[in-house]
């Protein structure tokens, strides 16, 4: 409907000069730099994203003994390969088995564990995925092409602004002699959220 | 405090529809968006609750017809006007017109590594 595209454009711009006067009259009065604000939006471009998380993942695939730290204490064992701070300073590892798979939203929010995911996709701080994941999780999988057989039990944890949680995917079976690395690479940010699942063809 | 954003549950938000390819920020206003709410979160004049707060005073049918960062942008001008680090006529006029206030660090603040540390 071309109405509704002219309404959107026109809102979108509207924002957009919000933004813009916001930025500039905070850098007038002194509160931010426009060089960290560069810095900002660098490091979570480039730096901060789901491949942290795969790492992680993929290390717990290949050394029990962290795996049973992570387990256990999640935030320090992430901490220990380098990713801490904002928006993960709690967290919680959930690992799938083949008889539980564990799906996270954030129901008010969009809290996300960035150290090791990066910023949320749209869909994660969208309504529709906030409003069923916890009342149709399976429902919710299908949508992400995930069917999980009826004796699977599905858990669904709302993340809270202190709380982030992790999902340790199921290791493909046939990749057990793999090398951490080639692990790392087929470790999937959907599959660290519990709408996705890994597979070894990746 | 329920509201909009308490969407747990709540029916007819339609489809999910998940885009494997999108870019992490859609627009160039909610890249500029998150640099500064995060920017003057790390000044440390309000913490992570107050934030959410601040997003979740958006008037209910508002927040859900608009998109995150705009609620970001709700929310942080919001926090702004309420500590009075600017003032409705400067966000009017677009222009400083104010002494800034001092910011004074606290905790939050010295939390963020790559912030420029003010001495």
């Amino acid at each position: 409907m071309p109405h509704d595209g002219h309404d959107n454009g026109s809102k979108l711009s509207e924002t957009e000069l919000r933004v813009r006067a916001l930025e500039s009259l905070l850098i007038e009065k002194g509160y931010v730099d426009h060089a960290a604000l560069d810095q900002l939006i660098e490091t979570y471009e480039t730096k901060v994203g789901p491949r942290n998380g795969a790492r992680v993942i993929a290390k717990a695939w290949t050394d029990p003994e962290y795996k049973s730290w992570l387990l256990s204490d999640a935030t320090a064992a992430i901490a220990s390969l380098g990713y801490s701070g904002r928006q993960g300073e709690d967290m919680v590892v959930l690992e799938n088995t083949a008889k539980v798979h564990n799906l996270v939203v954030c129901t008010l929010c969009s809290c996300y564990p960035w150290p090791v995911l990066g910023l949320p996709p749209t869909w994660y701080k969208a309504a529709p995925y906030r409003a069923r994941a916890v009342s149709q999780p399976r429902a919710v999988l299908k949508e992400f092409g995930v069917e999980l057989s009826e004796d699977v039990e599905v858990r669904v944890w709302d993340s809270t602004a202190e709380t982030r949680y992790l999902v340790l995917p199921m290791q493909p079976s046939n990749t057990n002699n793999w090398s951490e690395d080639r692990l790392a690479e087929i470790v999937t940010r959907d599959s660290m959220i519990g709408t996705g699942l890994v597979g070894s063809n990746a | 405090m329920n509201g909009a954003h308490d969407l747990g549950g709540s029916h007819g938000h339609g489809p999910i529809n998940p885009d494997p390819n999108e870019p992490l920020f859609s627009q160039e206003w909610e890249r500029r968006c998150f640099a500064v709410t995060l920017a003057m979160g790390f000044t440390g004049q309000w913490n992570i609750d107050q934030a959410r707060f601040a997003r979740e005073t958006m008037r209910p049918g508002k927040y859900l017809e608009t998109t995150y960062y705009e609620h970001w942008l709700h929310g942080l001008e919001s926090l702004l006007l309420d500590r009075k680090l600017i003032s409705q006529s400067e966000l009017k006029s677009k222009k400083a017109q104010n002494t800034p206030k001092k910011i004074i660090p606290n905790i939050e603040s010295r939390r963020c590594s790559i912030c420029p540390r003010k001495r």
